[in-house]
């Protein structure tokens, strides 16, 4: 027999794994003998195959079951030991403060934000879910082209909806037009203005609104009004409110007909705190009963609730050229394509770039949820990690527990009690965390949520969380201390292997990995909007305040005002205009100048504005000269910004003349771009023009010499002598502005939490390593001293290690950070560069903060006098 | 009356052991097999039969020596147990009572009559 000739040791590896044991020495024997021989007769090629198809034959039921042992199992879940789990748990916890605390800290804050993330995105993805119908309501849209770009418009033309009615009808169960109302009502004595709304009568059951008194059917009539629970409180307390007559705008009497529920926060109506019948807004604006061409001005919202069994994308493509078949030629060139966009999608997905829905806030969703995910798992590694390096620790015990009868499957069930008995802590203190962080988070949110303690949903998901949490961090302590030899342990001969250390360095290298990309998101974040805010606004914020004016009675006076105010010196300037210069409604695409081509289409901003205007807000010219009253002809006198005059093609634009709507208008001057709209994107071209009564707001520029409280207050007094019906109100127009950057400063807000976050936990968790490190080489320490190293050599020992993760996760964390961030400041038309210094700064930090961590406990190891170190056994 | 059930291969793998005597064990009994019915059967149906009889209690069984060529591994050696044994008794007694009350002529003849 040759030596050498041997089975396949796939066939034999394979044999010995399923075979019982019992069983093994004779089938294996037996395959052995007949191997042999077959190898003798056939030889080594043939014996080979023939031995391998016998092995897998003997896949069968006889040879797979196990014996059952002849010694009685161990109980495994005697309640005595579970008694002696908590209580090894406990000493063990109180026993190592630093690392308890370190892990009980890491993970409840890791939770917290997660119950807090968990929450906000529920929050954001039950928004409208309060209308029963929400399945099926729908907004009216519009894709507009305007020079070949596709614009989306949520405001439409008043005869759509007649036409969606007419045309449609089939699909439609009710179509409602609507008009944002911002108005005073006042009943008594008591004046209050309030937002609100203008629908038409189907809507209280399109909303489903939640009647408290009257009924849903309150609107048919012109001079009716519902209020929500929350205004009828305000005019009428305890009172019964139904009935009463109203006043609004201190010109219209309207009769309370019926109080509905207030609408929740996560509802896109739930500023609308009253509802007055469209029909009265009809009634009294003039302008919507004689549009000369009422397809022309998109200034109307369209709601609409299809028939139960309507499929939206199916309706929404049949009503595609609901408006082009009705406009006029000129409005026809702008290819409006009419859509309908559900109520499920108004939240979260309302961006549109080219006619195409791109998201929204679901990115936000996305993006937080992902990251307190992040942060959850970077907790969860830090208790992962002290864990298994303590295990060398607690080495010993499993030897004596093995030693004296428990089987593997118990030590599993000690850690992972151990490690659920951890996450429970945890769990109560995040719960604790939440509660305290939630007005902090709440105000940087912009949301009103509460924990819901009653809700057992939220229960239910934290417990199960925290189980899951706890069998993911207890699982590899609990299977890696558990497969020990005692023997090997209790001899001393235990050695964590070269590859010991390596899954923990993984994880480091994972949270710093997450670390550093949130560092780079903050940075690029806050660059993003500083940038943005460094843009020249084009005019003068400071001091100035618009006062809305919602009724003719300061402008009646305007003169009179001006002179009593600017004569006390509270005020230098005060105008009018048809808007706050943050915001601008109106634009027209009635224009046109010499040698225009004849396929562009226009759309110019419009903004009505009385003389002195550009005195109170401190534009500058490029060309020509303001509004004066010196000239008559300037009322037909038209002032452009310098992106109108770039969009024209105008060489010299002073004293050209351009015709609007068909009167001809001479352009007297050209103003800097001013920033109205969002300071991320470009400046709309965009006409001042003078009118008579603008009839938007109030402009006055206060006295720097003044205080703003004391000219405001003289700005009240001299208002209310004027117009007393009116509730004082204002804004600073400084404040307006600075809202324009909400939005992306309060990601820069939360990507700042979550970086602190990622960092405090992961430093906590390397601040664990460090100590258990030093702790463990206290003797090479000691040793390495006497020999002579110096303290520096035993500080670069003990930190090398931590560096060269953290320059590893530097390196991976730059091209996912580039990647995500280059996406994200895509969408604005004004961005800053992502250079590589803020890379080398992130990283740099990292480092810094790292070595600051591990420096603590790896100078006090080395500052330890050997002789203490090498002396005790 | 009752007895435990044998199957046809169990009998047969029963019987072999029978004849092997003191050797009997997984490869000689296959071997054994082969030679005595030509069926060439895999190694692991013969100790999925060996093991059904033994739970049966009509085998028992020992371990016995090792060899070189078994990698120094033992063999399993089994023996019939007086159960077996009576089993087997009475499968070739119910047999026999069957061959016995076949009237003559009653099987299609072949080949050349005794």
């Amino acid at each position: 027999m040759k030596p050498d000739l041997k089975p396949p040791r796939w066939a034999e590896r394979l044999l010995e794994f399923f075979c019982a044991p019992h069983l093994l020495e004779e089938v294996q024997g037996d395959l052995h003998e007949r191997f042999q021989r077959q190898a003798m007769l056939f030889g080594a090629k043939i014996a080979r195959q023939q031995y391998a198809w016998n092995v897998l034959s003997f896949i069968r039921p006889f040879a797979l079951k196990r014996k059952k042992s002849e010694y009685p199992s161990t109980y495994l879940y005697r309640p005595d030991m579970f008694r002696n789990y908590l209580k090894i748990a406990v000493r063990n916890l109180v026993k190592n403060k630093v690392y308890s605390f370190i892990n009980i800290a890491g993970l409840s804050a890791g939770m917290a934000v997660a119950i807090l993330i968990g929450l906000w995105m529920w929050d954001e993805l039950s928004y409208n879910k309060y209308h029963q119908n929400y399945e099926k309501i729908v907004r009216v849209m519009q894709h507009v082209t305007n020079n070949g770009e596709v614009q989306t418009w949520p405001n439409t033309p008043l005869p759509l909806a007649e036409e969606l009615r007419k045309s449609y009808g089939s699909d439609f169960k009710h179509v409602t037009v609507s008009q944002d109302a911002y108005s005073i009502l006042s009943y008594g004595e008591k004046k209050f203005s309030k937002k609100g709304a203008y629908f038409e009568p189907q809507i209280t059951e399109m909303l489903t609104l939640k009647m408290l008194k009257g009924t849903r059917n309150g609107l048919q009539n012109p001079n009716a009004i519902l209020l929500s629970e929350s205004v009828a409180k305000a005019f009428f307390g305890e009172v019964d409110p139904l009935d009463k007559i109203m006043k609004m705008d201190n010109q219209t009497d309207v009769k309370v007909t019926g109080v509905y529920e207030d609408l929740p926060a996560n509802s896109d109506f739930h500023e609308v705190t009253f509802i007055a019948p469209w029909q009265l807004y009809y009634n009294n604006n003039e302008w919507v009963r004689t549009m000369a061409d009422p397809w022309r001005p998109n200034a109307f919202h369209i709601y609409a609730q299809l028939i139960p069994n309507a499929d939206i994308t199916t309706v929404s493509y049949k009503i595609k050229d609901a408006k082009l078949n009705k406009v006029s030629k000129e409005l026809a060139k702008k290819k409006p394509e009419v859509f309908l966009h559900p109520m499920s999608k108004w939240h979260l997905y309302s961006d549109f770039k080219n006619g195409v829905n791109v998201g929204g806030k679901i990115q936000y969703v996305w993006l937080f949820g992902i990251s307190g995910l992040f942060v959850l798992l970077l907790a969860c590694i830090n208790f992962m990690n002290l864990s298994t390096a303590r295990s060398e620790k607690r080495a010993k015990e499993v030897g004596i527990r093995k030693a004296v009868g428990s089987v593997r499957a118990q030590i599993v069930y000690q850690f992972f009690f151990e490690s659920l008995l951890m996450v429970f802590f945890s769990f109560v203190f995040a719960l604790l965390l939440a509660q305290l962080m939630l007005p902090f988070f709440n105000s940087v949110a912009d949301k009103t949520m509460s924990v819901p303690w009653g809700n057992p949903l939220f229960w239910f998901t934290g417990f199960g969380f925290s189980l899951l949490c706890g069998l993911v961090a207890g699982s590899y302590p609990a299977f890696y201390l558990s497969s020990f030899q005692p023997l090997k342990i209790l001899k001393g001969t235990f050695r964590a292997g070269r590859w010991a250390a390596l899954p923990r360095q993984v994880l480091v290298t994972i949270q710093f990995t997450v670390s550093v990309t949130l560092i780079i998101g903050t940075i690029i974040v806050f660059r993003q909007v500083k940038f943005a805010q460094n843009r020249p606004m084009g005019y003068n914020s400071n001091g100035l305040v618009t006062l809305p004016m919602y009724t003719s009675e300061i402008h009646t006076h305007f003169d009179a005002v001006k002179k009593e105010l600017t004569k006390s010196g509270a005020i230098i300037d005060m105008a009018e205009a048809g808007s706050p210069p943050t915001e601008n409604y109106s634009s027209t695409s009635t224009i046109e100048w010499k040698d225009k081509d004849p396929n562009l289409s226009v759309d110019f901003q419009t903004i009505a504005i009385s003389f002195d205007y550009g005195k109170t807000i401190g534009w500058s010219f490029k060309e020509g000269r303001d509004f004066s009253k010196e000239f008559s002809t300037d009322s037909s006198g038209l002032i452009l910004n310098e992106a109108a005059v770039k969009f024209m093609g105008l060489k010299n634009p002073v004293g050209e003349t351009i015709k609007w709507y068909g009167t001809s208008n001479k352009v007297i001057g050209v103003v800097k771009d001013m920033i109205v709209q969002s300071p991320f994107q470009q400046v709309k071209p965009s006409i001042y023009h003078l009118t008579p009564y603008p009839g938007g707001v109030i402009i006055v520029k206060i006295n720097p010499l003044a205080s703003a409280g004391k000219a405001l207050s003289e700005v009240e007094t001299v208002f209310k002598k004027f117009n007393p019906s009116q509730p004082f109100e204002y804004q600073f127009v400084d404040e307006e502005y600075a809202k324009k950057f909400d939005n992306e400063e309060r990601i820069g807000q939360l990507a700042t939490f979550f970086a602190i976050l990622a960092i405090f936990i992961s430093c906590l968790g390397i601040f664990g390593l460090a100590s258990f490190i030093a702790e463990q080489r206290t003797k090479e320490i000691g040793i390495r001293k006497v020999l002579g190293a110096s303290v520096t050599n035993l500080w670069q020992m003990l930190s090398k290690d931590f560096v060269i993760l953290v320059i590893i996760s530097c390196v991976i964390s730059a091209p996912i950070a580039y990647y995500f961030l280059q996406e994200w400041l895509q969408k604005y038309t004004y961005r800053t560069e992502i250079s590589g210094w803020i890379f080398a700064v992130a990283g740099f930090g990292a480092l810094v903060i790292t070595l600051l961590t591990v420096s603590f406990q790896a100078i006090k190891a080395a500052l330890m006098n050997p002789v203490k170190s090498l002396k005790t056994e | 009356m009752k007895r435990t059930y044998l199957g046809e291969f169990e009998e047969i793998v029963l019987l072999t052991v029978a004849v092997l005597g003191q050797g009997a064990y997984g490869v000689a009994i296959t071997d054994e097999l082969d030679r005595q019915t030509g069926r060439a059967v895999s190694i692991s149906a013969v100790h999925a039969a060996l093991h059904r009889l033994e739970e049966k209690g009509m085998l028992s069984s020992h371990m016995g020596d090792a060899t070189a060529e078994r990698g120094g591994r033992r063999k399993r050696l089994f023996s019939v147990t007086a159960l077996g044994s009576r089993t087997l008794q009475e499968v070739r007694e119910q047999r026999n009572r069957l061959w016995d009350s076949i009237a003559p002529q009653s099987l299609p003849a072949f080949g050349i009559v005794m």
